[in-house]
């Protein structure tokens, strides 16, 4: 099995030799690391893409709006996923973002990650019929276990989630009242002598 | 008394990093303190007569085991090389998470000894391989199996039996994670299993050459002196792979020359010194002659300055026992104020890491400082604006913003990864093809093009507006946010000059490692020593922790 270490520095090297400058590169090597850590075939992807790179033209976003058409090559998921880090408190405005044509959408992934850390904001990501939910750069759900990824996607959604609960007001009460059997019934005389008891309130 | 902080632009000069020692600070001293209450076992030795087979020496406390395997290999005399292009070794070992199986032991005999083309596990941690000094080697055998001991002037011109030429760890060829192991509580500081390991070989060495010469003539043969063994060390071959990890490291680089900082600064704000502490110190600068008078190179640069030191640390000596007079308020503050005035760079540093000796109060926290959370300190603030990126540049970065890399002579060089080894090397841009493949170590000048670009642009300009169309600056954008927060996080000079002396970024490397005895080969690679003098592994419970001033006692 490679180390993590292993494939930080590979990806960050083939990065550079793919035509990225170093600053890129290094931000690739970490974003590749971070996929795998997680669980996803981010290798396989940026290999198939930097193959792919050398024959096909693709398209640099480079400042992103709500939705964003390509001129007619697919959008690099690389530009895109550093200026979304880069771009996010710009971009969580707009709350939406709509990418048409991406190609290898998987490896937008961690950079959206790092973003939810950055804004501490959850991340729901969209194309085709994968979602992936991201959560404070520590954790990924996704719906996708086992499946191909699609090499492009005509149509990327991403969404910013509002800092809500997961669950409803019910549930919590349900639990709290459950968490309530741990607590003792003070007797009197207890609460005479617990912390401020005696004082008023005016001295 | 408030004393200031060094100035990170004289401190990270690299004259004055290539002057640095070794200190309570170092990792292999850190490492001894924590593990001296462990359990030390030898728990396989299974060698053949010439000293060929397998060892497992371990360290264990409550429900944790290091365990060391050692594969000692017979090789040719002409396939013996400390070039890291080798692919031979006289031993080969790994540092085992707990205690190996057979199937370990069997499976890592297949991937040792290969190094770099094997293939570890995350069960193992580090790697290395080592050779024998063979004139050492051969000579203590004989002297051993003759029923003498070896001559000591030959031990003490070398220093070790055997010398590492790579030690690896954090992931390299399969090896565990950093993250795997990072919140144990013993290893809470840098390369503290590197230095497990290196120091578990020295013992290993020990063994062997008892071994073999107890084997070559049972009846007469003696064993090496435990004093004797305590006065060798580990000796070790480095080079260049060394130089870009502190230039790739900024926040643990400034965590280790921060906690040397602070721990003068307290030292220096020390009202008043006890006797103790005074004589402890005194002691320790005077034991350590010693060492420089020992000190063995054939470099006209190192020769050069161990002369310096030698005569500025007599000089020194002279003024402690003359002039000083220690019960005034604040004497390690005067001390260091007279170093500056009157002694050379080393000297300085030398002296300043002695100071550390008797402060343990001041210095053992600070251990705990010295590892990093790199991965916090990679976003880019990217909301700041271009205002903000020039302040820092110019505060942080005044003298390397003064240097003309239109000049050929402070644009020379240039550093790339080695095809045949993956190893970082240097050439010159203008007499060697690769340049196009130069690896972003050229910090001063990039930093210079970043100060260059950001002139033409409005103060209120964003970081990510400006990163559009400047990508190829965004590694140095990062490391000026990083300096912002982490002063000593980048070296004040340029690593691409002609004036470049590489070896001064490994000694610094090495002496937070606890080297000794640099002994520069060329500008590009030097031999040290480690651990000599240090306590056998039987000796930890109860050690003198001024050990490396008393070599050779």
């Amino acid at each position: 099995m490679k180390s993590l270490s292993e494939i930080e520095t590979t990806a960050k090297r083939a990065s550079r030799a793919a035509g990225y400058s170093w600053g890129i590169a290094e931000e690739v090597g970490k974003s590749i690391r971070l996929s795998e850590l997680f669980g996803f075939p981010a290798i396989k992807h940026l290999n198939q893409y930097y193959q792919n790179k050398k024959k096909e033209n693709f398209e640099e976003i480079k400042l992103i709006n709500k939705i964003n058409k390509s001129g007619g090559s697919s959008f690099c998921p690389i530009i895109l996923g550093i200026n979304f880090i880069d771009q996010v408190k710009n971009i969580e405005t707009l709350k939406k973002c709509l990418v048409e044509n991406l190609a290898y959408p998987l490896l937008i992934l961690p950079f959206l990650s790092r973003a939810s850390e950055i804004i501490g904001k959850k991340l729901l990501l969209s194309f085709d019929n994968c979602k992936f939910l991201l959560n404070f750069n520590v954790s990924i759900s996704s719906n996708i276990l086992d499946k191909e990824m699609s090499i492009l996607s005509k149509k990327v959604e991403i969404s910013f989630l509002e800092n809500e609960d997961n669950f409803s007001d019910q549930d919590w009460e349900n639990l709290y009242k459950l968490a309530e059997d741990t607590f003792v019934e003070e007797t009197d005389s207890l609460k005479k002598g617990a912390a401020g008891a005696g004082l008023t309130d005016n001295d | 008394m408030n004393i200031k902080l060094r100035d990170p632009n004289i401190i990270m000069k690299l004259s004055r990093l290539g002057s640095f020692h070794q200190s309570r600070l170092s990792f292999l001293r850190s490492f001894l303190s924590e593990f001296k209450d462990w359990k030390y076992n030898r728990d396989l030795f299974d060698l053949d007569q010439e000293g060929y087979g397998t060892a497992v020496y371990s360290f264990k406390k409550k429900d944790r085991v290091y365990s060391l395997i050692c594969y000692a290999n017979k090789i040719n005399d002409d396939e013996r090389s400390d070039r890291v292009i080798a692919t031979k070794w006289d031993a080969a070992f790994t540092l085992h998470d707990g205690v190996p199986l057979k199937e370990d032991i069997d499976r890592l005999r297949n991937e040792v000894p290969k190094q770099e083309v094997g293939r570890l596990s995350y069960k193992e941690l580090t790697l290395s391989r080592a050779n024998k000094s063979v004139r050492v080697f051969d000579h203590v055998v004989k002297s051993l199996s003759d029923g003498n001991q070896p001559d000591l002037e030959l031990l003490e011109k070398v220093g070790y039996l055997y010398r590492t030429t790579a030690v690896y760890g954090s992931g390299k060829f399969g090896l565990a994670d950093r993250f795997r192991i990072k919140n144990r509580e013993e290893i809470n500081g840098p390369f503290r299993l590197e230095m497990m390991l290196v120091y578990l070989v020295r013992q290993f060495t020990f063994d062997q050459v008892n071994h073999v010469a107890k084997n070559k003539n049972p009846n007469s043969a003696v064993k090496l002196d435990p004093k004797i063994c305590r006065n060798l060390g580990i000796g070790n071959s480095t080079g260049l792979g060394m130089a870009p990890f502190i230039v790739n490291h900024p926040t643990l680089l400034n965590n280790w020359i921060l906690s040397r900082e602070i721990a003068l600064k307290k030292i220096r704000e020390t009202k008043i010194v006890k006797i103790q502490d005074r004589d402890l110190f005194k002691d320790c600068v005077k034991s350590s002659l010693k060492n420089i008078t020992s000190w063995n190179t054939k470099s006209e640069y190192q020769l050069k300055k161990i002369k310096l030191l030698l005569r500025d640390i007599k000089k020194f000596i002279s003024f402690l026992e003359n002039e000083f007079d220690f019960q005034k308020d604040y004497p390690f503050n005067e001390i260091y104020l007279w170093l500056e005035k009157e002694t050379c760079e080393e000297c300085i540093e030398y002296v300043v890491s002695i100071m550390m000796e008797p402060f343990s109060d001041i210095v053992q926290p600070l251990v705990g400082q010295m590892s990093s959370e790199e991965e916090k300190y990679f976003n880019i603030p990217t909301e700041r604006n271009v205002r903000d990126l020039k302040k820092i540049l110019e505060n942080k970065y005044s003298d390397i913003l003064k240097i003309n890399f239109n000049i050929e002579e402070n644009n020379q060089n240039f550093w790339f990864i080695s095809k045949n080894k993956e190893e970082p090397r240097l050439a010159n841009r203008f007499e060697e093809n690769g340049a196009d493949l130069e690896q972003p170590l050229a910090i001063a000048r990039d930093i210079k093009k970043l100060y260059e670009r950001l002139l033409s642009l409005k103060d209120n300009f964003k970081i990510n507006q400006f990163l559009i169309d400047n990508s190829d600056l965004r590694h140095v954008v990062r490391r000026a946010f990083i300096i912002e927060k982490f002063p000593y996080s980048e070296i004040q000079d340029n690593t691409i000059g002609e004036k470049l002396v590489p070896i001064d970024m490994l000694r610094l490397k090495l002496s937070f490692f606890g080297a000794l005895k640099f002994d520069p080969k060329s500008d590009k690679w030097l031999r040290i020593c480690m651990f000599q003098g240090a306590p056998l592994p039987n000796e930890l419970k109860d050690y003198d922790e001024q050990w490396v001033y008393k070599t050779n006692t």
